[in-house]
């Protein structure tokens, strides 16, 4: 997969939120084989005191998307990204503009006006949105190359709420890369990510509250290379054959 | 600061020992130490409101805690029930409860399934057990052998121990003490000692304290929550602590308004009447954690350090303490003691 220029081989990222233990974090993402790990700045370092914690996910040698969870306001956004920026040396933002604070919708229409700040400012963004399709042409209007439609509301471990949206944006946007980010619970929904054609899937709490993180972390990177191989492949169509398709009068009867 | 060195020269049958730091790990170290023979002499910083055991909940809850933390958290956490028993009258074994919203009834079959030793309530028996509760919540779990306490009175209660025998308690800076005349010297500083332990960081923790005398809860109760799980312990006298928010930063700045609104908001989902309370205290300070956020010994030439309590300080530090004892004192701990010391993983 291809991000702004930067080549990625797995097709993973994982957030570092939620883990039992810093310790038990670096070892779900070696088990991951992510490339790219997300961390927020709004919640974890208030104040720039999150150095201790940051150090550890620099520590852990793959390449740190920062993150604006916790924003409510275009402003906010765009002041952690700035933060961001100078913590992590990176013009990586994964942006995320909170609508509703109980299940962390998306405001799209901040979203949008966030993205195009800061993609002025030289930022490449990552932004959190919905499955709405028109958003995401403005996203992409905005100046976003990637763009992170949810599955399901953060933390729900829903699953794909709506595979028809985002099957729609998959055919609406085929060079786009597009990630699947929140919502996924089990394997099995990042599987069936990957088999939608998506590029790549962001997740966290399926992992990080997962009874064992590290066993879930490999069971997720299976899935993911699973559902991407089986894309890859062409799968075939499912046949309806509850009903039969020809008369079955003359049936041969062999023998007896 | 007067230590009484000049009057009893040390001798081998009577070890000298330093513990700097006054909190929890500092204060049951003393304790363990000094109930071993050792005369002890306990050094701290001035401000009790700067340790992080002045804030905290005073739940030893083993069996809860194994819900998110390494299974040694419980397996070394059950003996500080009867140590502090033994050694604190105000210590009240009467269980925890653990609740939650209709909403987030998910995850008290989460909370059920990682931990042990507990027993599913429905509404009938939660309002049994907590009538003030009664109608409030459709079920519960029920972990009746924890425990829980004051901490600020259990410090007091352990300094008052000390000081009958004979050990000393006094104000100064570790490096403004003179270096003579101890055998051993035990660093208790918490995330003071960050920069002799790089390998510590802070974890901040904000709480409150209310008066709400309309309600009466027996027992500390915890409500889960997908990203907030908050708990409140009763205090006696219609006080209650509600704590803690867990923030990856060494901030130490005073609570925040969304701390403060997300306390108030369980206090309140537990209990409407808690809107009446009247807010006494709003803390906050920082649990010295290290990278699997359990607790460690490290030895330095003389010094032994103990760190790395992270939420657990009146949970562990009596196993903890019995195993410093055990290292400065040449004797075998009496309580189970954890696994051998061996590098941190994630630890330069």
């Amino acid at each position: 997969m291809l991000v702004y220029g930067t080549e990625l081989r797995s097709r993973l990222l994982l957030g570092t939120a939620q883990y039992p233990s810093p310790a038990v974090l670096a070892e779900a993402v070696r088990a991951s084989g992510a490339e790219v790990v997300t961390v927020s700045l709004r919640r974890e370092g208030v104040a720039g005191g999150g150095q201790g914690f940051w150090q550890l996910v620099r520590d852990l040698g793959v390449r740190v998307l920062p993150n604006t969870a916790g924003c409510h306001t275009v402003k906010e956004a765009v002041t952690t990204a700035r933060m961001a920026r100078e913590v992590f040396s990176t013009p990586w933002i994964k942006l995320e503009v909170i609508g509703e604070d109980d299940t962390l919708q998306p405001d799209v229409f901040g979203l949008v006006e966030a993205a195009r700040i800061l993609s002025a400012e030289g930022f490449q963004v990552f932004p959190y949105t919905t499955d709405d399709l028109v958003v995401a042409g403005r996203l992409l209007d905005a100046g976003c190359q990637v763009l992170m439609p949810w599955g399901a509301p953060i933390g729900s471990g829903r699953g794909i709420n709506n595979p028809y949206a985002l099957r729609s944006l998959r055919a609406h946007f085929p060079n786009v890369p597009l990630v699947v980010d929140a919502g996924i619970g089990l394997p099995s929904h990042a599987a069936q990510a990957m088999e939608l054609g998506y590029d790549a899937v962001l997740l966290n709490t399926a992992v990080a509250r997962a009874g064992d993180p590290v066993r879930m972390a490999r069971a997720m990177a299976r899935a993911v290379e699973a559902g991407r191989l089986a894309f890859e492949a062409d799968p075939m169509e499912a046949r309806d054959m509850a009903a039969p398709s020809s008369p079955v009068i003359g049936m041969p009867v062999f023998g007896a | 600061m007067d230590f009484p060195s000049a009057d009893f020269p040390p001798t081998a049958a009577t070890p000298r020992v330093l513990v700097i730091g006054a909190g929890v790990t500092g204060l049951v170290a003393a304790t363990v130490l000094a109930e071993r023979g050792a005369r002890v002499s306990v050094i701290h910083r001035p401000d009790p409101a700067g340790r992080a055991s002045h804030f905290a909940g005073g739940m030893l809850a083993p069996w809860c805690e194994a819900a998110d933390a390494s299974p040694a958290v419980a397996a070394e956490g059950e003996a500080s029930i009867p140590w502090w028993q033994a050694r604190f009258a105000g210590t009240h074994r009467a269980g925890s409860l653990v609740l939650a919203s209709p909403r987030d009834q998910g995850e008290l079959d989460r909370f059920a399934r990682r931990t042990a030793r507990h027993q599913a309530l429905d509404a009938a028996a939660v309002a049994a057990l907590e009538p003030d509760l009664a109608g409030r919540f459709p079920r519960g779990l029920f972990f009746p052998e924890e425990a829980h306490l004051d901490p600020r009175a259990a410090l007091a209660a352990l300094a008052d121990r000390l000081a009958a025998r004979s050990a000393t308690i006094g104000e100064g800076e570790a490096e403004s003490f003179p270096d003579d005349g101890f055998d051993h010297v035990l660093d208790c500083r918490g995330h003071a000692a960050a920069p002799d332990w790089p390998a510590l960081r802070g974890v901040r923790g904000e709480m409150l304290l209310l008066r709400c005398p309309e309600v009466t809860l027996a027992r500390p109760v915890r409500l889960l929550h997908p990203r907030i799980p908050l708990y409140i312990v009763p205090r006696g006298g219609g006080i209650f602590m509600v704590g803690a928010t867990m923030v990856e930063s060494a901030d130490r700045r005073p609570v925040t308004a969304r701390a403060a609104m997300e306390l108030l908001n369980a206090a309140y989902a537990l209990h409407p009447a808690f809107a009446e309370a009247e807010i006494l205290e709003m803390g906050s300070n920082i649990r010295p954690a290290l990278p699997d956020n359990l607790p460690d010994l490290r030895r330095e030439g003389r010094v032994l350090r103990l760190n790395g309590m992270y939420r657990h300080g009146f949970l562990l530090a009596p196993a903890l303490a019995e195993r410093a004892a055990a290292l400065l004192l040449g004797r075998s701990a009496t309580m189970a003691s954890l696994p051998a010391a061996s590098p941190k993983k994630g630890e330069a």
